[in-house]
C-alpha cells in the first residue's frame, strides 16, 4: 500500500535521518533569501514618503510577526495529533517548535517597539495588537515552562499539548485586532484580496524575507528536533547506533 | 556609505531592530549545537544496555 510510505516517517528511526538530509537544504535557502531580501529591502527599496528610513524595520518586523503565528498554529496541530494519537513524533515536533516560536514572538515585539518609536512616538502601548502579540510570547514560554516541570515526557507531552490548543484562541484574536478593535496598530498592509498598499518593491522584499523566515525555521525546529529524539530515545538502539554517538 | 548606516537620521531605531534578530538568531544556532552535543554525550555515556533502566524510557 502506498499510503504506508507515509506512516514510514512518523516514526523517530526513520525520520531522523531524513531530517538530518534536509537541514541543509533549508539552511541554504535561508541563507540565500536572506540576502536577496536584504538587499531589496536595505538597497533596493525607496524611502516611504511619509516615514523616511524608518520603514525599513518591515521587512524584519512583519516576518518575525507572522512567523509567529503561524508556528503557534503549526505547534498546536502538532499538538492535537499528539493528543489524539499518542504518537511521539508528533509531540516531539510540537516540543521543537516552542523554543523559535518564542523568539520570532520576542523579535517581532522589538522591532515593533523601535519602530512604534519614531513612527507613534512610543516604544510601546497597551493597544490589542500589541497586548495580544504579547500574550502569544506568554503562551511560548509557558508551555516551555510546563514541560520544564513535568518530569515524565509522556505527561508533559499530554500537558503542553492541551496549553498549546487552548492558547490557539489568541492567534484570530491577534489577527483580527487590527480589525475589531481601535489600534494603534495599523491594519494589515497585505492582503489576499485587494491590491497591496505598498509599492511593488517593498512588498517583494518583506516576501522574500518571510520565504526566508520560513526555511530558516524549518532547518532550525529539525536540528532542535534530531536533539530532542536523541534525548528522549536515549537507551534505544537506534540512538546508540548512531555514527556521532558511536564514534564520538 | 555612512550615509547608509545613518538611515535618514532613524539609523538608531532601524540598526538596533536588525542587530537584535542578528542576536537571537546566532544564540539560537548556538544554542541547537550546544545542547546536540550535550546529548550525543549522554547518548555515548548511557549506552543501549542501560535501556531497561532507563528513568521514563519510553522506547
Amino acid at each position: 500500500m502506498a499510503s504506508l510510505n507515509w506512516f514510514k516517517y512518523a516514526s523517530p528511526v526513520a525520520f531522523f535521518p531524513l531530517a538530518g538530509r534536509m537541514i541543509p537544504w533549508f539552511s541554504w535557502a535561508a541563507a540565500i533569501l536572506t540576502a536577496v531580501g536584504l538587499y531589496i529591502g536595505l538597497v533596493m527599496a525607496p524611502t516611504d514618503f511619509q516615514q523616511g528610513e524608518a520603514y525599513r524595520i518591515i521587512f524584519i518586523h512583519v516576518p518575525t510577526a507572522w512567523m509567529s503565528m503561524f508556528l503557534y498554529v503549526v505547534m498546536a496541530c502538532w499538538s492535537a495529533l499528539a493528543l489524539g494519537f499518542g504518537t511521539r513524533l508528533s509531540a516531539m515536533m510540537a516540543q521543537a517548535i516552542a523554543p523559535t516560536g518564542a523568539l520570532m514572538t520576542f523579535v517581532a515585539l522589538w522591532t515593533g517597539a523601535f519602530w512604534g518609536r519614531p513612527t507613534w512616538g512610543t516604544y510601546w502601548a497597551w493597544d490589542a495588537r500589541m497586548t495580544s502579540e504579547l500574550i502569544l510570547l506568554f503562551l511560548y514560554l509557558g508551555v516551555i515552562a510546563l514541560r520544564n516541570a513535568i518530569d515524565d515526557p509522556r505527561r508533559a507531552d499530554r500537558a503542553c499539548a492541551v496549553l498549546s490548543l487552548v492558547g490557539v484562541v489568541n492567534i484570530p484574536i491577534i489577527y483580527f485586532s487590527v480589525k475589531w478593535w481601535n489600534t494603534l496598530h495599523q491594519g494589515s498592509s497585505v492582503s489576499m484580496t485587494a491590491a497591496p498598499q505598498m509599492a511593488a518593491i517593498m512588498v517583494t522584499g518583506m516576501l522574500v524575507m518571510s520565504f526566508a523566515a520560513w526555511f530558516y525555521a524549518i532547518a532550525v525546529v529539525l536540528a532542535r528536533l534530531r536533539t530532542i529524539m536523541i534525548d528522549r530515545e536515549r537507551g534505544a538502539a537506534w540512538v546508540a547506533g548512531l555514527p556521532e554517538v558511536r564514534n564520538a | 556609505m555612512s550615509e547608509f548606516f545613518a538611515m535618514g537620521g532613524y539609523g538608531f531605531y532601524v540598526w538596533t531592530a536588525y542587530a537584535a534578530l542578528a542576536v537571537v538568531l546566532v544564540l539560537e544556532v548556538l544554542a541547537v549545537r550546544a545542547r546536540r552535543r550535550a546529548v550525543v554525550e549522554e547518548a555515548r555515556l548511557s549506552g543501549p544496555e542501560s535501556t531497561t533502566i532507563a528513568p521514563g524510557g519510553n522506547a
